[in-house]
């Protein structure tokens, strides 16, 4: 470490301005504190006594996923395995079953499940870090930023609401779209309306459709077709849809079932809801907002019922726990960015987006999921929604003292 | 304005004074008929000869028109050549004019025409108006089909309708880009091109 220090401090200069290599001082200032940590202090008033600086959110934000990660390679080994062997296969083939012939492809054994899961999600999550870690690079470069930690929650994000067998140079188009589109082109880190991840996946939703939704795309075995819960319920028997429905609510809840990697599980969601509510990054108010807009509309419809949609005999705790919306709850709605920053405004926000996730289910023949186009939709009205809060707000005042 | 040159009438919208660029006038067909080059290329072409003739024939007429009814007076003319136009494509190229639907009549509302009419041909002679009518149409035909070059090649993977991407449902190889399919990719791509026109000119650039 020592040694490693004082190579640093002696290229530190030609960094500074002035220096040689001053146009690169982004990428020495990111290594730099990446390998040693920030060794900035603030040299004048008012000095802020709190850890948590950006550096301390993201990496939270990454540990809170971690929990998902796992779920997502383990389960994306499973429903591979698992169609294997009711195939009667012994292995994939290419050069995943190469790799794969020393541990070979039970369902049953653990180690298994995580090594196919893993050549699945570790390249497309590589391509997303260093494609959008790429551009991050380009754009700070240019305009002498310094480097941020966000775009590895970026990426990350961005691989968990993947289907496991999108090809990988349509993963480097979307993150490519969500950071120069989403991210960079107003100002880059902090002054995004969108969340770059979510735009990222419906850039290519809409691009490529054949590759992000229909039966095909869930499991990571060519030819097998497994449909996603919810696209099983919106073809189902209306007045009784979850009778077509082959899985239990607690397969759905710890997230034995197809579905993009890291959304299936709403047991790993909590796990990273739970971290993120006591280190005090996302909001509760976000969080239970979306919850009870979720319950409210998915009741309404459950109660008034349809003789021709299916959709609408789901109940509340069934739509809970399919598709994004425990992920999208825990860690999309509630991205300090994007979501509003007035205490009310937040939880408007939060009905609003719960609210039309299920609308969009439910109502929209074409979309068997709406979390991630609610999302969206919410991310655009956050700053109409701070303005009416704060215009109220002066009222309100004024009338008091005015 | 007085002593701008011909050359400098005709060149300068095309680029330095974009009338969808700069100006961000006539976005609406700009999406609308992008997706594919040919109906890019008539488009620009009936706006081309719409925005000339109708600003050449309102600055003829301008000594006369009352200050009062200006507006109506200049829709008359434009919505006459509209018309024309329409009917002419109607006579001779009728697949094309059914694939364009209302956008050809929607010129008349187009505000590039307009605004040259309002904004040049009401102080100039007749012959600049035309050339900077003509112009005004490059300067938009410039961006529609570059926007169209980019949406087919790449959406439909052909130019002109010949294929030249082969596309996978035909055994090829391209997969197709279906956003580029969507009107709304065209806002995308006019921002990008809006950047790199205002990166190389940075006299475009706006001061917040």
């Amino acid at each position: 470490m020592k040694l490693l220090e004082k190579l640093f401090d002696r290229a530190a200069p030609h960094f500074r301005p002035g220096g040689r290599l001053h146009r690169w001082f982004p990428l020495f200032e990111a290594t730099d504190s990446f390998l040693l940590g920030s060794g900035e202090r603030a040299a004048t008033a008012p000095h802020v006594r709190d850890a948590m600086d950006l550096k301390r959110i993201m990496i939270s934000v990454i540990v809170a996923l971690l929990p998902c990660v796992i779920m997502a390679i383990w389960n994306t080994g499973y429903q591979a395995n698992t169609a294997l062997a009711a195939l009667g296969l012994p292995c994939p083939g290419g050069w995943r079953g190469h790799l794969l012939a020393a541990v070979g492809c039970n369902p049953d054994s653990l180690v298994s499940n995580l090594c196919h899961g893993a050549l699945y999600f570790v390249p497309i999550y590589l391509t997303s870090v260093l494609v959008g870690g790429l551009w991050e690079c380009i754009f700070n470069l240019v305009r002498g930023h310094e480097m941020s930690e966000a775009f590895l929650v970026t990426s990350l994000l961005f691989a968990l609401i993947l289907p496991p067998t999108i090809p990988l140079w349509q993963v480097a188009i979307g993150i490519s779209f969500g950071v120069i589109f989403a991210k960079e082109v107003f100002g880059g880190v902090g002054m995004n309306f969108m969340n770059p991840a979510l735009a990222a996946r419906a850039f290519i939703f809409f691009a490529y459709p054949g590759q992000m939704s229909g039966d095909q795309v869930w499991t990571a075995v060519d030819g097998v077709s497994s449909a996603t819960a919810l696209s099983t319920l919106a073809t189902g028997a209306p007045g009784h849809a979850l009778s077509s429905l082959n899985i239990s609510w607690w397969q759905a809840f710890i997230g034995t079932i197809p579905g993009s990697m890291g959304e299936t599980s709403t047991l790993a969601c909590l796990i990273g809801a739970a971290a993120l509510l006591v280190v005090g990054i996302a909001s509760w108010r976000v969080m239970l907002g979306m919850l009870l807009g979720g319950i409210g509309c998915s009741l309404l419809f459950y109660m008034i019922g349809s003789d021709v949609n299916p959709m609408f005999s789901v109940p509340p705790h069934w739509h809970l726990v399919l598709g994004g919306f425990a992920f999208g709850l825990v860690f999309m709605a509630t991205d300090p960015v994007t979501a509003p920053h007035t205490f009310t405004g937040r939880w408007i926000y939060g009905v609003l987006i719960g609210a039309l996730a299920i609308l969009i289910r439910v109502a929209n023949p074409g979309f068997p999921e709406g979390v991630m186009l609610a999302i969206l939709l919410g991310n655009v009205f956050a700053p109409l929604l701070d303005y009416f809060v704060e215009q109220a707000n002066i009222k309100r005042r004024m009338l008091r003292h005015g | 304005m007085a002593e701008t040159t011909t050359r400098e009438l005709l060149l300068r919208p095309i680029f330095h004074r974009n009338p969808i660029a700069l100006l961000v006038l006539g976005i609406c067909s700009a999406l609308a008929v992008t997706g594919k080059m040919d109906t890019a290329f008539v488009m620009s072409v009936c706006v081309t000869v719409v925005v000339a003739c109708s600003s050449f024939v309102i600055s003829l007429v301008r000594h006369h028109i009352p200050s009062s009814v200006r507006i109506g007076i200049q829709i008359m003319v434009i919505a006459t050549m509209v018309i024309l136009v329409d009917q002419i494509l109607k006579a001779f190229l009728f697949d094309l004019s059914k694939q364009l639907s209302i956008y050809v009549g929607l010129i008349i509302t187009n505000c590039i025409v307009m605004g040259r009419a309002e904004g040049f041909a009401m102080n100039n002679p007749p012959k600049a108006s035309f050339i900077d009518g003509l112009g005004n149409g490059l300067g938009y035909g410039f961006i529609l089909m570059t926007v169209a070059f980019i949406r087919e090649l790449f959406g439909s993977g052909s130019l002109f309708g010949i294929e030249i991407l082969k596309l996978t449902s035909n055994g090829g190889w391209y997969v197709r880009n279906g956003l580029l399919l969507l009107p709304a990719s065209a806002f995308f791509l006019i921002a990008l091109l809006i950047w790199l026109m205002r990166t190389v000119d940075p006299e475009q650039q706006e001061n917040d």
